[in-house]
């Protein structure tokens, strides 16, 4: 049956996903800049670097409230509900469908419909990152931003060097979900149509 | 079949909730700023709540203490046969529980001080009596070898201290003998020694009363000198000035004693936001190698107090990120790589 092309990206989540991307990007270059600081080279210059981290990292947290709130009030929401029944079963047809039968020119278990835009390995991880770290970093993010608000000690440990691990491991990981993201969007009906889909909004079916 | 739907929301929700609560429990920072920082550290001469039985001394010193251990004194004046009350000039108090807790808390004070000074009134010739220096009793001492006492006192004689103020300029203008106590040694606490070493600055560099007695120089506004550091109240309180102050010469030395003229000073946030190991902060250093050697590995990583962007950074967590890293890459290559192949 041919499907048709469908409207999934309305144009709030277009605006959001790109502002959004391209934060990350900037927040990502900065912050292993000032992470890996050396002294003789830099990627950007330190106090540069902070500066456009600390600006950065406020206006993704204005954009996350756009997610957030777009994501309460409207359909896109259910997309990130994860079922708990069948999960495990879901991610591993998923899983080995990405590791043999794509290379056999097998269909995709989970055909992309309105209702279900995320295949379920799409899905879960999109929920770890958006409804997990994401929120961790900019909450430590900010909570860095004042340090002296930070408490000395929080159970036991220094506030200061565990609100910084918090921050850096959310970092890495976003890091490496942003590489893996733009990977598997080359999956498509060819390498460049998911690109085009969050552009103009519309799916085009394999 | 009902279906059981997790709505991812509540996590968010659940997270800030959980921050708000660790900081309402937890919080307790206040700010501080210079004269905060300089006032924190100073303790009230008025009461001693130190056991005296366990220094040998305490009972001839509490005949000095008993006038200069109070900010007011009693005398008979025999003359006039009536009881006197008078105020302790400042810098003659000398804080008995201060005294006792600092490192030459063993001595009489006598020790150092005229045996004269046991008449009273005392006699106007002893006020020349001669001040000893650090060296004079710690020069050549084995026992005070690891203090590098000699290092120091060369450091300090090329120091803008020593420089511009000659002779006037002695030990003791930043370590009253009194009172020092070793600090970065022996607390574990780092910002206690920051805030112990930064009184000793602030003590003249924002007493204007004291900065007076060296210089003609009009009032500084530290505030207003430090405006270009970003999170200044964060670097007073956890940075010693010494550190971006001073010519580092050598790491034996916790505390380095060659101050530099302001224009000297480090200006570039990469001195110490990096890694390089000829600048990094010794205080810093050395505190992260105390505590890994002293809690081992994992509790090294998250008990360090300091955390210095681009300095702080764990080697070992370093490379296990960029290895993963790497292997995220190589994953996503060989995938590509057998999806072109198999097309």
């Amino acid at each position: 049956m041919a499907q048709e092309k469908l409207y999934l990206y309305p144009i709030w989540l277009r605006f959001w996903h790109l502002i959004n991307a391209l934060l990350c990007l900037i927040l990502i270059i900065t912050g292993v800049s000032m992470q890996f600081s050396a002294p003789a080279i830099a990627l950007v210059k330190f106090d540069t670097a902070v500066a456009i981290h600390n600006i950065a990292g406020i206006v993704l947290t204005v954009n996350y409230v756009i997610f957030f709130t777009g994501n309460l009030f409207t359909f896109n929401g259910k997309q990130y509900q994860i079922e708990f029944r069948g999960l495990i079963n879901r991610l591993m047809t998923q899983g080995k469908y990405y590791a043999f039968g794509i290379f056999k020119g097998a269909t995709p278990p989970f055909p992309i419909t309105r209702e279900n835009k995320f295949n379920p390995l799409q899905r879960f991880s999109y929920v770890f990152i958006m409804y997990l770290f994401v929120p961790v970093v900019f909450i430590s993010g900010w909570a860095l931003l004042y340090p002296q608000t930070i408490p000395t000690t929080i159970i036991g440990t220094s506030g200061l060097h565990l609100t910084d691990l918090f921050h850096i491991f959310s970092g890495f990981v976003i890091s490496v979900f942003m590489v893996v993201h733009i990977y598997f969007c080359t999956i498509g009906k060819n390498p460049g149509a998911n690109f085009k889909s969050i552009m103009n909004g519309y799916h085009e079916p394999h | 079949m009902r279906e059981i739907y997790i709505r991812p929301s509540w996590l968010v929700i659940v997270l800030i909730l959980l921050t708000i609560i660790i900081f309402a429990f937890n919080y307790s920072a206040e700010p501080l700023m210079y004269e905060d920082a300089r006032q924190k550290s100073q303790t009230s001469p008025e009461t001693s709540t130190t056991d005296l039985t366990q220094f040998p001394n305490a009972e001839e010193n509490q005949n000095c203490f008993q006038c200069h251990g109070q900010s007011k004194y009693t005398y008979e004046n025999t003359e006039q046969g009536r009881m006197v009350y008078q105020r302790m000039y400042t810098e003659l108090i000398i804080s008995p529980n201060d005294f006792y807790v600092s490192n030459h808390r063993s001595f009489k004070c006598t020790d150092c001080h005229s045996e004269e000074y046991k008449n009273f009134p005392h006699e106007g010739i002893l006020r020349m009596e001669y001040k000893y220096t650090c060296l004079d009793c710690h020069e050549g001492d084995e026992t005070y070898a690891h203090f590098y006492f000699e290092q120091i006192d060369a450091e300090f004689q090329e120091s803008v201290h020593s420089e511009k103020h000659s002779d006037e300029f002695t030990c003791w203008m930043c370590h009253d003998p009194h009172t020092y106590k070793i600090n970065a040694r022996t607390n574990a606490n780092i910002k206690e020694t920051v805030i112990y070493d930064n009184t000793i600055c602030l003590d003249c560099h924002s007493d204007f009363r004291r900065f007076q007695l060296l210089t003609d120089r009009e009032r500084p506004n530290l505030i207003k000198s430090h405006d270009w550091l970003p999170n200044q109240e964060l670097h007073i309180s956890s940075v010693r000035c010494i550190e971006c102050h001073t010519e580092k010469i050598s790491d034996s030395v916790l505390v380095k004693h060659k101050v530099l003229s302001k224009e000297m000073a480090v200006r570039n946030c990469k001195e110490c936001h990096s890694t390089n190991p000829e600048l990094l902060a010794s205080l810093y250093k050395y505190e992260a190698q105390e505590v890994r050697s002293r809690d081992g590995f994992f509790r090294g990583i998250t008990t360090s107090e300091s955390v210095v962007i681009g300095a702080s950074r764990n080697l070992t967590l370093n490379i296990i990120s960029l290895i993963l890293f790497a292997g995220v890459l190589a994953g996503i290559g060989i995938h590509a790589f057998l999806r072109v192949i198999k097309k």
